[in-house]
């Protein structure tokens, strides 16, 4: 599995591979080109040059909705929750990619809609029961505490099954041990992510793979153990105006 | 007699078993109405059935599809006109004039929701009005205004009641069964659309666009399709106005048209279709009453003639700034309040919830 | 050729009217963020309050003056009655307050002084100047017209960029918080912007009254122009809805001359689908990236 990024205005001949099935972290003070970079592959922002490969074909014109149905789940900065929804209805907007019913049976309201949707209602309850959110399924997202919205995020990207999870940000505003609970669950999942982050001590807990940004070049990469000794990193952070949020 | 219980209870599970005896219970609301009223005014409930239709359309749009159109009278204009012409030259029978108002309508609705697809909140809103104004203007255009009569407008063709129903079955009666009909079915098609996975990606696309894409929304095609409904919508609620009234004219789909119908989705409250039922009524009972009370004093005919016009301007905005949500929320407000009024007569207790939340 | 010449001036004329309307909705869009879709009966009713005026006194300045008076009166009601109640509710409410405000003075409107068109006068005389023998669609009065409008936006531009109020009702529109904090009386400068949004429409009201007539729906088109023109102009430029209605006022002169004058409003909307369609958010509006 290749993922391959160059010359975007904000990210600098940056080239990235994810192995299958590791936690990979990205670093990077602010403005490093993290989020951007995750806006390239999911079709927001087209690459000036550069290609976005995944498992072996170039994408090319693909749209964000068009790169769920390809198996990659992205969770937004700042949540990306739509309010007015119950946190059940939350996580089954993640189902979309994996529904069959057409139009016809919605509006006729036919038989087959309901088991779909039957179906698909169980397993979003399970992944709300597994995140320990499940009493919480019927009320209505903006009247939850932020640790569940957190979790209604990483349920929704997961219920399209999806083979690469790109987290932009997931420890953000969680306690201390959510933060811990959080670094349990991700592992566990045994799929490839991609993780950025400004709290270190879980970046260097979960990820086996570290790249470090800085204006949008990359500037170190390897194991926890080594980024963490790497002077470059340690200049970049320290060093640069702006430092890590966390 | 368990057993029978058990089929029961899983058939009530289903949507369309739930749904279906909804529209059941519409539709002999509408007929148990259509018996009690006097046969004038079966008039105005054939009217209020017409711009439920019209109505859903723009709730649905502007509620799951968090648009807002100021034209839903341009595409009842377009289900009118069709209604007239194909009646009129092809002799179509209703039913199929109906359904050919409500396709033409939808089909203009697709190449305008195709070519506004980049369009949000107030610019769609504004680009819809412009059509308001402008579509009306297209009868006078040369070449058009010999088949379309005009500002004066096409007079449909008016079909009796079918024979079955008696010699002597009043016309208004006919027309609010089939048009109360219409309404049902156009509820029971929103509900059974909004309730789908379909709605909920409209909903999750209004909220939040981003991360709705990224979930595997296509937000475009959901939002299209709002458009479309709403525009099929005021399509065959267009065409029933035209059969009802044996008119289709220009001066029926004025500004003003579209200024009620909006104020009746958002009157209702956006997102309810039961809010569809109630702005569109209140439309009707508003412009009823106030003539009648006009009618019976001694006014000057410029007065009488604009006072429903001035109060439903006042409701319009009072209804706003009490209930920001519409009367239907209004409703629920007062229903939520009621057990509270009635739990605070007893010793308190702690179940005091978490507030209204917004 | 001194026919287009003809159709052009009449397009600026036309196109100056059209970008005083969009100037006065640009005014209430940036200061408060809500389309004024009032705007087109707020017009009509200092309209008629100048020719009330007019037709008791005879006088056009004095009917002027108070249409303009009653622009400014209009306007600030309008906010403070109506408009600051709702203000900080969802978009679409403040929208709909302004429907039923359409809704409502039109139908006081046609208590008061009828449904039927009535003509209003003109200061100056509309015959068009001759030039070489040729007589050309540009009248004294339309000179008037185009001064008028030219006067009130130099007035507006420095009212902005020179006065010490201008600076506060941009602070105001941008961030109505911070400029709180700063000691801005943002509410009053909130209603300041209505007040001459008020004005400006009164004017454009009677400059297009002689055009249109003037009655209770006689404004429906000449509304959904000026939206046009603010929407061309992106909707928060005033140079941008004074090149939005030069535009549109040309393109309307032009499918009228050429075309009939019957498909004019859907020219108008033509441009409007075209505008929007090349530029979603206008042409001076903000080029906005997708945040994600």
């Amino acid at each position: 599995m290749t993922v391959r990024f160059g010359g975007v205005v904000a990210l600098d001949g940056v080239d990235l591979s994810v192995p299958a099935g590791r936690v990979m972290g990205v670093i990077g003070p602010n403005g490093a080109g993290k989020t951007t970079l995750f806006n390239v592959v999911c079709g927001f922002v087209r690459p000036e040059a550069g290609t976005v490969r995944w498992k072996g074909r170039v994408l090319r014109s693909h749209r964000p909705h068009q790169v769920a149905e390809l198996g990659i789940a992205r969770t937004l900065q700042g949540l990306g929750l739509f309010p007015e929804l119950t946190v059940l209805e939350n996580v089954l907007v993640g189902a979309t990619t994996q529904a069959r019913t057409g139009l016809l049976s919605a509006f006729l309201a036919l038989p087959r809609a309901d088991h779909e949707e039957q179906t698909q209602r169980e397993r979003a309850m399970e992944r709300l029961e597994a995140f320990g959110i499940a009493e919480l399924a019927d009320r209505p997202v903006h009247a939850v505490d932020h640790g569940s919205r957190k979790r209604t995020v990483l349920a929704r990207a997961l219920l399209n099954r999806p083979e690469l999870l790109l987290l932009d940000e997931p420890a953000a505003g969680l306690s201390a041990r959510e933060i811990s609970e959080l670094a349990e669950i991700l592992p566990e999942l045994a799929i490839s992510i991609v993780l950025v982050e400004h709290h270190m001590d879980f970046v260097m807990s979960v990820c086996q793979d570290v790249v470090v940004l800085d204006f949008g070049r990359e500037i170190a990469r390897g194991t926890p153990d080594e980024i963490r000794s790497n002077p470059a990193v340690i200049a970049a952070y320290l060093g640069g105006e702006t430092g890590p949020d966390a | 007699m368990k057993r029978l219980r058990v089929t029961a209870a899983r058939a009530l599970r289903l949507t369309v078993v739930r749904h279906g005896l909804a529209a059941l219970a519409g539709l002999a609301l509408v007929l148990v109405v259509s018996a009690v009223l006097p046969s004038y005014r079966n008039f105005q409930l054939a009217e209020l059935s017409y711009l439920v239709c019209a109505t859903a359309g723009l709730t649905f749009l502007a509620g799951p599809g968090g648009q807002i159109s100021v034209g839903q009278g341009a595409f009842m204009a377009i289900g009118a006109y069709t209604t007239a012409l194909v009646i009129n030259h092809q002799h179509w029978n209703l039913a199929a004039a109906l359904l050919s108002a409500l396709v033409v309508a939808a089909c203009v609705g697709l190449l305008l929701g195709l070519a506004t697809a980049r369009l949000r909140g107030l610019y769609l809103a504004t680009l819809t009005l412009a059509l308001a104004v402008a579509l009306p203007a297209l009868v006078n255009v040369r070449g058009l205004s010999g088949i379309l009569e005009g500002s004066n407008g096409l007079s449909v063709l008016a079909s009796p009641p079918p024979a079955v129903l008696g010699a002597d079955f009043s016309t208004p009666r006919w027309q609010a069964w089939v048009t109360g009909f219409c309404a049902v079915v156009t509820l029971w098609f929103l509900a059974n659309l909004g309730r789908s996975r379909y709605g909920r990606s409209m909903r999750a696309a209004r909220d939040d666009e981003a991360a709705a894409a990224l979930s595997g929304v296509n937000v475009a095609r959901v939002r299209l399709l709002a458009f479309v409904v709403a525009a099929a919508c005021g399509g065959l609620g267009g065409g029933l106005l035209a059969w009802v009234t044996s008119l289709a004219s220009p001066g029926a789909f004025s500004l003003n048209l579209s200024f009620g119908l909006l104020a009746a989705a958002i009157l209702g409250g956006l997102g309810s279709l039961a809010g569809a039922v109630w702005g569109s009524l209140l439309l009707v009972v508003v412009s009823s009453v106030t003539s009648d009370l006009s009618s019976g004093s001694r006014l000057p005919i410029d007065v009488a003639n604009n006072l429903p016009g001035a109060v439903y301007g006042v409701v319009l905005i009072v209804v706003m700034m009490t209930f920001p949500g519409g009367l239907h929320q209004g409703y629920r407000w007062i229903s939520s309040r009621i057990p509270a009024l009635v739990r605070r007569s007893r010793p308190p207790g702690d179940g005091a919830g978490r507030g209204s939340g917004r | 050729m001194v026919r287009f010449l003809n159709l052009t001036l009449a397009g600026i004329t036309d196109g100056m009217i059209f970008a005083t309307i969009a100037l006065a909705l640009v005014m209430i869009f940036r200061a408060t963020r809500v389309i004024n879709f009032a705007q087109g009966a707020m017009m009509m009713l200092t309209t008629f309050v100048g020719w009330t005026v007019q037709d008791r006194t005879g006088s056009y300045w004095l009917a002027l003056g108070c249409a303009l008076a009653a622009g400014l009166v209009l306007g600030t009601l309008v906010e403070r009655v109506f408009i600051r109640p709702v203000e900080n509710g969802p978009e679409l409410n403040a929208a709909v307050v302004a429907l039923g405000l359409i809704v409502l003075i039109n139908a006081l409107a046609s208590m008061i002084w009828g449904s039927t068109p009535r003509a209003y006068p003109v200061p100056f005389s509309l015959r068009g100047y001759s030039v070489g023998g040729v007589r050309l669609l540009l009248s004294p009065n339309d000179l008037f017209t185009i001064g008028m409008v030219a006067f009130t936006m130099t007035a507006l531009v420095l009212l902005f960029r020179r006065t010490a109020l201008g600076l506060r009702m941009r602070a105001g529109a941008y961030s109505p918080e911070l400029a709180r904090l700063l000691g801005v009386r943002v509410g009053a400068t909130l209603t300041i912007g209505w007040a001459l949004a008020g004005l400006i429409g009164a004017l454009a009201g009677v400059l297009i009254a002689p055009v249109v007539f003037l009655g209770p729906d006689q404004f429906d088109t000449v509304l959904v122009y000026g939206f046009t023109a603010a929407i061309i102009g992106g909707l928060e430029s005033p140079v941008g809805s004074v090149v939005g209605g030069l535009l549109l006022g040309c393109t309307l002169s032009y499918v009228s001359g050429y075309a009939g004058s019957e498909v004019t409003s859907l020219g108008a909307c033509a441009v409007l689908l075209v505008a929007l369609m090349a530029r979603p958010s206008g042409l001076f509006g903000p080029a906005t990236g997708r945040r994600v």
